[in-house]
């Protein structure tokens, strides 16, 4: 992701991971419908919410990343039964390690919708956004590592 | 020094450690007379008399090897760093300090003024460290603490890692001879331990069960033979790379993450944190809400007070956040 540009807006900059059978679907009609969606926005289709390794979620903020967003259907409609539940328990765990760190757990958001709420689901973007501004920039002080094998 | 050898030597230094790792060494028993036999221990200031000053004189490579333990702490650990980085052939960071930060990487969780302001609170400015401070006899110089504690290869070139805390002797038998075959192992490798999770050498018997309720150690007399993180409590297995022989959950207590992620795990808490969400026990968030499963869900998880003290208790100055942001 580019660096921020100097005395414009902050302009969060949010990794959506998406599930392919509800949020994906609905950023899909939404761009059908040509609404607009906040700038920083870049998402990533999964198969379900149940593939988000929480490293992604830290990956995403050492990558640039002021907020993560995780979108997958609602409890009990999940298509692999009850993946949305344990990518839940993944979540929560990892704001605690968050938190902890310092990066303020409100910069990764857990998110319900079905398939049929797109309006929905751009609310829920705006307002993650939204939340984001008030927050402000994520600054993270970035290691390096020569030691691990490539 | 006056004896010359034609033996190669080596060294073994702490930065800010324990001392435990030269136990470790020590604990080689009779594997140290091969070990003499075939080098000679040139530095270490708790078994030899060599000083700063001689390896400063020693021409550049001349150390076949340095076994380098301890965090990375004050600016006195980093210019030791590059000192024997410079004189060593092989540069290995031995210990879970020196690859990962371990406990004392866990003061990455507080800015360093606060450390400081708790360690010596209360007294007045005279009293508290100085980086130089007159006394009749002349000038002091101590070392300042670096602002995070880091791994050793955030700080020089690293050749080889071996993992623990401490490293077991057979795991440092085992890295030696990895560390001079031939063909060498590839730059960064970690040695003389596995690639895969400590589960996978722990004989206790796991049964696919989940998790109902978290527990700490002294909450409960675990059931002998069943998996421990099964019976609640946190044990970083399936988050720590194997090698050690499952030392711990032999004698009932859980892994508590000292050889730190499994191979290719780029963070040990987010391994841990995906271990434990997938198996925490979901029966209770059927048909709830999505405000009723986060508030269930963070209930369980209250049972353990320090999450990142427990999934990062060696790695968090090595993770992917690298501890708390300053
Ligand atoms: S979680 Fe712990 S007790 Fe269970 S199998 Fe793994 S190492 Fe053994
Ligand atoms: S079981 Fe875990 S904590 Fe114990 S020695 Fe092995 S890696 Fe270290």
């Amino acid at each position: 992701m580019s660096a921020p540009v100097e005395g414009r807006a902050f302009e969060p900059r949010v990794l959506g991971l998406l599930c392919t059978h509800c949020a994906y679907a609905c950023a899909d009609n939404a761009g059908g419908t040509r609404a607009s969606v906040p700038a920083g926005l870049r998402t990533i289709r999964l198969m379900c919410t149940g593939r988000v390794e929480p490293s992604l979620v830290l990956e995403a903020f050492g990558a640039g990343a002021d907020g993560v967003l995780i979108m997958g259907c609602h409890p009990g409609g999940c298509h692999y039964k009850e993946q949305n539940y344990r990518a839940v328990q993944r979540q929560r765990i990892l704001l605690r390690l968050l938190d902890q760190c310092g990066v303020e757990p409100e910069r990764c958001r857990f998110d319900h919708v079905s398939a049929a709420e797109s309006t929905r689901y751009l609310e829920l973007v705006d307002d993650f956004v939204a939340a984001l501004r008030r927050l402000g920039p994520l600054r993270l002080e970035r290691r390096t590592r020569v030691h691990r094998p490539h | 020094m006056q004896a010359t050898t034609s033996r190669p030597r080596i060294a073994l230094y702490w930065a800010s450690g324990c001392g435990g790792c030269e136990i470790a060494f020590v604990n080689l028993h009779e594997r140290l007379l091969e070990l003499d036999a075939r080098f000679e221990i040139f530095f270490c200031p708790c078994l030899v008399d060599t000083k700063r000053q001689d390896v400063e004189a020693l021409p550049d490579g001349a150390l076949a090897l340095t076994l380098l333990d301890g965090a990375q702490r004050s600016d006195e650990n980093v210019e030791m760093a590059q000192l024997l980085r410079r004189k060593s052939q092989l540069l290995v960071a031995y210990g879970s300090c020196a690859h990962e930060g371990c406990l004392p990487g866990l003061a990455n969780l507080r800015p360093t003024a606060s450390l400081l302001d708790t360690v010596y609170a209360g007294m007045s400015e005279p009293s508290r460290p100085r980086a130089r401070a007159a006394v009749p006899q002349g000038e002091l110089h101590l070392p300042t603490l670096l602002p995070r504690v880091l791994p050793l290869a955030d700080v020089v070139d690293v050749d080889y890692v071996i993992p623990g805390c401490p490293p077991e002797p057979d795991t440092l038998w085992r890295a030696l001879g990895q560390m001079f075959t031939e063909p060498p192992p590839p730059r960064g490798a970690v040695l003389g331990a596995g690639e895969s999770a400590v589960c996978r050498e722990c004989a206790l018997r796991r049964e696919d069960k989940t998790i109902v309720r978290l527990r700490r150690v002294h909450e409960l007399i675990p059931e002998p033979t069943r998996c421990l993180l099964e019976q609640g409590i946190l044990c970083m297995g399936p988050a720590t790379r194997d090698g050690c022989g499952a030392l711990c959950t032999r004698v009932g207590m859980p892994c508590i993450g000292c050889y730190g992620a499994p191979e290719g795990v780029p963070d040990q808490g987010a391994a841990m944190a995906g271990a434990v969400g997938s198996i925490l026990d979901i029966e209770p968030l059927r048909d709830r809400s999505d405000k009723e499963i986060a508030a269930a869900v963070d209930a369980t998880l209250d049972a353990v007070p320090d999450w990142a003290g427990s999934c990062y208790k060696f790695s968090l100055a090595a993770s992917l956040l690298g501890g708390r942001r300053t």
